[in-house]
């Protein structure tokens, strides 16, 4: 009973978060990819993300430190950043990015800053819901 | 893994596919990784270019298939993309978040067979091995066209394929796919390989090329055919199918040369302009070869040839090595003042010879063995004793040209202009390199070239900013020049400048043999464009000219050439280039 339960609750945490617009489809790819030779390939490769992009944050705050800044530089970054995003389907997260791209391409550092602090709150968030629903 | 033959791959193609992956992000290696093994593949993985580079070079045919991702810290991925293209030529596919049309093109520019854009679906990895298996059947069918067992061995090869799915090691791809290890530089191990069972790339040394040619000019023509050359050369290893596919990119090789020379003059400044192109340029020129090959069935055989030249010109390498022994003993100095001259920022070339050199420098590196072989065909042939003597002296000029040569290689235009010079001087000396089959006539060629350069020279002045390589020494020769052109134009347009600049050497042996200081006004004409698909419109800018003696200079150019075109590779490629090599084979 209490088993059952459990994977209701499961179930249904994992549904909001595609219903939440947290995942997209790529989630589900992952999913497929997990079997009995891997059967925690989904939470190794969310861990191996939040690891990896992490690194890739720090030298977006370091960049955006600089005075001038350094648009191309920005922008390679975050299109780094993105590609890791897509690799868990991040979907959140990859709006932010894409929209840090486009300030970027504007050379407008007002609107970068305010998309890196939402973007990394949208990131925060998602990685605290994965956790939950490893647990 | 052997080479050549895998032994996990067996019935179960497309299963035990060896996938080789590289990206940066390792969060999608391990994805990719996942997915690959899902669908029976075998897979690598490598998180920097540079290893990736390493991993293909160490094992040759030990993959099948390169998936790499365009954004990499350490080297670009189409830079990746036209290395992999030249040295291993093995079917690419690029993967991005970035989807956007420019950058899919250029992904297809530089020769990649397929463009995926991440999030990258397990359907779309499932279907990889068409691109292998299309470039298999492209080869085969190449190699076998003229052939006229061909049907027999194409459907022998199909239902191999389909019986015991050892395609990729196929003996005859082999057999017809000229293309050898680029580590081997030994003809004598190469022609060790062909007569075993396990039937290798047939090797087309100099020497060997050499005895084609004869053959080939023996005959007439006209009337040659695979089975008269095959006869005349008497070689036992050599088989018909062998001499066949030798014999169409020859073929290919001159009616390029041809074409080459009428476009030249169209071209003149046109490198120029062009140069300044990054990899758009750079990597359309090498594209268009290799996508002909993939895509284009029927431009095929003109890749094909291409591609075989290139196998050539690897078995050029292999004689290159020979070529080596030979020059080094004489001059073990040119040698070594070659290597240290030529900055090559991409790639190492340990061998002294600028062949060697420019191998290294990865995509160049076929050509560049392509270059040598060829030309080494013409000049050594005739005069081998003029060339050795001279070997020391060009080392010298080299050395000057070469150190003009670095500035260059970072601009694109450095690329295959001489390739373009070369054509139009070798359509003008052709003839000339015709009635002096087997001689190398520097005098006449000579002429010629003055006649060519003169007509050239317009639109050579524009170029002239090109290295001044000594390869334009070398279009004096007509031997060589043909040589070079020939072993240019089929070799993709990235070997093209290297071939070049094997001619160029050619040339400049026989340049320093005529040792004319009237050579000296070419100089400044001919500037030396590497530009992959320009070949028309340079000019080469023989600056040692007036030094001659410098057989080693011909030697060095090649590694300078091979700096600059490693350099900037991207260069537009251009039919054109075949020609040359057509005339330079054609020439005996």
């Amino acid at each position: 009973m209490e088993r059952n339960q459990m994977r209701r609750q499961v179930a249904l945490t994992r549904q909001s978060l595609f219903d939440q617009g947290f995942l997209d489809e790529q989630f589900i790819q992952l999913e497929e990819l997990q079997d009995d030779a891997n059967p925690n390939f989904v939470e190794e490769v969310v861990t191996l993300y939040y690891r990896d992009s992490s690194r890739i944050i720090v030298n977006i705050d370091q960049a955006l430190e600089r005075n001038p800044l350094d648009f191309n530089k920005l922008d390679n970054y975050m299109h780094q950043f993105k590609g890791s995003s897509t690799s868990i389907g991040a979907k959140k997260v990859k709006a932010e990015c894409t929209q840090f791209r486009e300030y970027c391409r504007a050379g407008n550092g007002e609107g970068c800053m305010r998309t890196l602090q939402q973007l990394k709150k949208e990131y925060a968030v998602l990685k605290r819901r994965l956790e939950t629903y490893f647990q | 893994m052997e080479s050549g033959f895998s032994s996990p791959r067996n019935d179960s193609f497309p299963a035990g596919l060896r996938v080789l992956v590289v990206d940066d992000d390792p969060t999608w290696l391990k994805i990719l990784e996942k997915m690959l093994k899902k669908c029976s593949y075998e897979v690598t993985t490598c998180g920097l270019a540079r290893d990736a580079l390493n991993l293909l070079r160490e094992k040759k045919d030990g993959y099948d298939i390169v998936i790499s991702d365009v954004n990499m810290p350490d080297m670009d991925g189409f830079k990746l993309l036209e290395h992999v293209g030249l040295e291993m030529d093995l079917p690419v596919i690029m993967m991005s978040v970035d989807g956007e049309t420019s950058r899919v093109m250029k992904g297809v520019q530089h020769g990649a067979c397929d463009y995926l854009l991440k999030p990258i679906r397990m359907k779309e990895l499932r279907n990889i091995w068409q691109h292998v298996f299309r470039k298999k059947i492209h080869e085969i069918r190449d190699i076998e066209s003229h052939d006229s067992f061909e049907g027999i061995q194409i459907s022998r090869n199909l239902s191999d394929l389909s019986d015991d799915g050892h395609m990729f090691g196929r003996e005859d791809l082999s057999s017809g796919k000229k293309r050898k290890d680029f580590e081997n530089k030994h003809d004598d191990r190469d022609f060790g390989d062909n007569s075993s069972t396990k039937k290798h790339r047939v090797v087309w040394s100099v020497d060997l090329h050499q005895k084609f040619v004869k053959a080939v000019n023996q005959i007439g023509f006209d009337k040659v055919g695979p089975k008269k050359i095959l006869d005349l050369m008497n070689v036992p290893w050599l088989t018909r199918e062998n001499v066949a596919s030798h014999l169409q990119k020859y073929r290919l090789y001159l009616s390029r040369l041809q074409k080459e020379s009428d476009l030249k003059a169209s071209f003149g400044g046109f490198k120029h302009s062009d140069l300044p192109l990054k990899d758009p340029a750079g990597s359309f020129g090498l594209q268009s070869s290799i996508n002909t090959n993939q895509d284009d069935g029927a431009k095929g055989r003109y890749q094909f040839s291409g591609n075989n030249l290139f196998g050539q010109a690897v078995d050029i390498k292999n004689h290159e090595g020979d070529l080596k022994g030979i020059v080094s003993e004489p001059r073990p100095d040119n040698k070594t003042s070659l290597t240290p001259d030529v900055p090559d920022p991409q790639e190492t070339s340990s061998t002294q010879m600028s062949f060697d050199h420019s191998f290294a420098l990865g995509s160049e590196v076929k050509y560049a063995a392509f270059d040598c072989s060829i030309p080494a065909q013409y000049s050594w042939s005739e005069t081998p004793e003029i060339n050795f003597k001279q070997e020391n002296k060009p080392v010298l000029q080299l050395e000057d040209g070469f150190s003009q040569l670095p500035p260059h290689a970072p601009q694109h235009h450095i690329q295959i202009d001489p390739l373009h010079s070369v054509q139009s001087i070798t359509s003008g000396l052709s003839l000339t390199g015709r009635n002096t089959s087997g001689a190398i006539k520097v005098e006449p060629l000579y002429a010629e070239y003055k006649s060519a350069h003169v007509s050239h020279a317009s639109p050579k002045e524009s170029a002239i900013d090109m290295l001044p390589v000594q390869s334009k020494s070398h279009i004096i020769d007509n031997h060589s020049f043909e040589a070079n052109s020939t072993a240019i134009s089929s070799m993709k347009p990235q070997g093209f400048s290297l071939s070049c600049i094997t001619d160029f050497e050619s040339c400049h042996r026989n340049l320093i043999s005529a040792s004319d200081s009237t050579f000296a006004p070419f100089n400044e004409e001919l500037t030396v464009c590497w530009l992959p698909g320009d070949f028309h419109s340079k000019n080469f800018g023989l600056p040692n000219f007036t030094d001659y003696n410098d057989p080693g200079f011909i030697s060095e150019i090649p590694a300078h050439l091979y700096d600059a075109l490693t350099a900037d590779y991207e260069c537009p490629f251009d039919q054109t280039e075949y020609t040359l090599v057509d005339q330079g084979l054609f020439i005996a």
